[in-house]
């Protein structure tokens, strides 16, 4: 899909994260809105996906390490076809598919079920470790969150991908710089880290994450043979949305009607 | 005197075999290969055998994703770091999503030994039995733990099975193994004792003392701790009107606690939990060890002596 085409793709995503979290009354705007572009390029250009066979067993894989981001993955996948849109009014509400943080079980689509921060990433290393161990080309892809950066075990997953010379594997970081209760550097500043993420051995790149061809040229480099590929990508904590902006408030706050109208105005054409 | 072998050494013998006659298996550990025997797998099957530093969160996750690719994972650590450390890992990444991952725990209870409280786990089984759909296994003797072993590749889903460091006797008799099927191993009217993991032993043990004063008791070997065999557990209950259930564990969230939830409200009868009661562990040579928290035959005779 072309940068015009994904544009637009991106903007009924972010009105779809809107009405979702408004809808359910909670949620998790913010961190949904700065990875719209991350991952609906890895989703509409990269991955080996089939809607009408989810389970396929040679499919490319995808981990929402940062699960609280769930409306992003639920809007990316009903545009694709894997959930149908009704499901959005269900979001957070009981007997629904659309859990608060995805679970593998209920969403056609979501390959492992995540929200509990820092666990993510060991599960794509573990998926790709097994394509190597099954001799498949399966690609495998995980988005984090730069918060999530200060669970411990990321970095042991990070140890790994590299010592098994994981180049199957994309860790692709939202680094919008917020978390709940402030900027990462008030709450635990996580230092140099392009620095770190280059030592631990990765194919590195780091890029402004809203930048469509910025996104398409780190995720199409030609793989560096035995190294993980990380892109630390820049981008805006509730991007789009005027008031959600840069604010971590809304990190995990719903729009009222009228921000909700508001924020749906702003995302029109 | 028969042969003594651990379950964790037979456990990692039984891992060769496994992985020979099936090739989606694969053995994790977190630098713990030459104590949990999976060094075994690691020889015979170099490729299939992930060591995963001393990081077993990561592990358990990682174990996690080789599992939703059709690779049937068999993480081992020590119950402190499997069941301990890395709990929630187990409970949120693997047991929510009903993965098919083994979490094969050895060094567990305080026939750890030497080492010491802070590496002697009485609490694993009660939180692995916490978990939703979680199985819990705890085999008996090495014959067992090679029988669950390849019974654990068989099964969907995950399960967690406790192993132990020390070298036990190896019971004269095989019992075919079920998971979720108890074995009876000893009949006798007085009480109905179960026992898990090396316990099982002891009680048999304990009913020989009992049996030269003319004391009968049934011992069962509750190698599954979930899904408990309630039919076998109600039975005996209600045929000897006396339970004692006996763990190397602490009496808090355990087998006893499983046996209970069974029988309350439903059998009428005396009932008795041995285990460690609610207190960590200490240094020591496990035969002392075991003695100091009451769980060796005599004095596990003499506790169902008290029941009578």
């Amino acid at each position: 899909m072309n940068t015009a085409e994904l544009s637009s793709v991106c903007k009924q995503v972010r009105r779809d994260i809107i009405t979702m979290v408004a809808n359910a009354g909670s949620g998790h705007p913010g961190g949904s809105l700065s990875m719209v572009e991350l991952m609906t390029s890895v989703f509409y250009n990269h991955m080996r996906i089939d809607p009408k066979d989810p389970k396929n067993p040679d499919r490319d894989r995808f981990v929402l390490s940062k699960g609280h981001a769930a409306p992003c993955y639920y809007a990316v996948l009903a545009e694709l076809g894997f959930i149908s849109r009704d499901e959005f009014d269900n979001f957070r509400q009981l007997h629904s598919i659309l859990q608060g943080h995805p679970d593998c079980k209920k969403v056609p689509g979501v390959d492992a079920s995540t929200g509990s921060l820092g666990q993510g990433c060991s599960i794509a290393v573990g998926m790709a470790l097994g394509a190597k161990q099954l001799k498949k080309d399966t690609r495998v892809y995980t988005i984090l969150g730069d918060g999530e950066c200060q669970e411990g075990q990321i970095w042991e997953a990070f140890m790994a991908a590299n010592h098994y010379k994981l180049d199957n594997l994309t860790v692709i970081i939202d680094n919008n710089g917020l978390q709940i209760d402030g900027s990462n550097d008030e709450v635990m500043s996580l230092g140099d880290l392009s620095a770190k993420l280059r030592a631990f051995g990765f194919d590195f790149y780091e890029i402004d994450g809203h930048d469509l061809d910025a996104i398409e040229a780190a995720l199409s480099a030609p793989v560096v043979p035995g190294k993980p590929r990380c892109i630390l990508a820049h981008t805006v904590k509730g991007k789009g949305v005027s008031y959600m902006e840069n604010q971590a408030g809304w990190h995990g706050k719903a729009p009222n009607e009228e921000q909700r109208q508001q924020a749906l105005q702003e995302l029109e054409g | 005197m028969s042969e003594k072998i651990a379950t964790r050494e037979a456990y990692g013998k039984a891992l060769v075999d496994l992985g020979t006659q099936n090739d989606k298996v694969v053995v994790l550990d977190a630098d713990l290969a030459g104590a949990t025997m999976t060094k075994y797998f690691k020889a015979a099957h170099p490729d299939r055998f992930y060591d995963c530093g001393i990081a077993e969160a990561d592990m358990m996750n990682i174990g996690a994703g080789l599992s939703t690719m059709g690779l049937i994972p068999f993480c081992s650590t020590f119950a402190m770091f499997g069941a301990g450390r890395a709990y929630e890992q187990i409970r949120n990444s693997i047991a929510y999503p009903k993965f098919n991952v083994k979490i094969c725990c050895s060094h567990a209870g305080v026939s750890v030994g030497e080492d010491g409280g802070s590496h002697q786990s009485i609490e694993d089984i009660g939180l692995m039995r916490l978990i939703p759909g979680m199985t819990v296994i705890v085999p008996a003797d090495a014959n067992e733990a090679r029988k669950a072993t390849f019974a654990l590749a068989e099964f969907q889903g995950p399960v967690y099975m406790r192993l132990a460091r020390l070298a036990t006797p190896v019971f004269e008799k095989e019992y075919p193994f079920q998971i979720g099927k108890a074995n009876v191993l000893r009949e006798g009217k007085d009480a109905a004792v179960f026992a898990c993991g090396l316990m099982v032993n002891e009680a048999l043990e304990a009913a020989k003392l009992l049996a030269a004063e003319g004391i009968e008791i049934s011992v069962i070997n509750m190698h599954t701790i979930k899904p408990i065999d309630a039919a076998c557990v109600t039975e005996y209950a209600q045929k000897c009107g006396n339970v004692v259930t006996v763990e190397e564990h602490s009496v808090i969230g355990g087998l006893g606690d499983a046996v209970a939830d069974v029988l309350m409200g439903k059998v009428c009868c005396k009932f008795k939990k041995i285990g460690v009661n609610d207190q960590f562990g200490q240094s020591g040579k496990a035969a002392d060890v075991l003695r100091e928290y009451g769980l060796t035959a005599d004095q596990i005779a003499a506790k169902i002596k008290e029941t009578l």
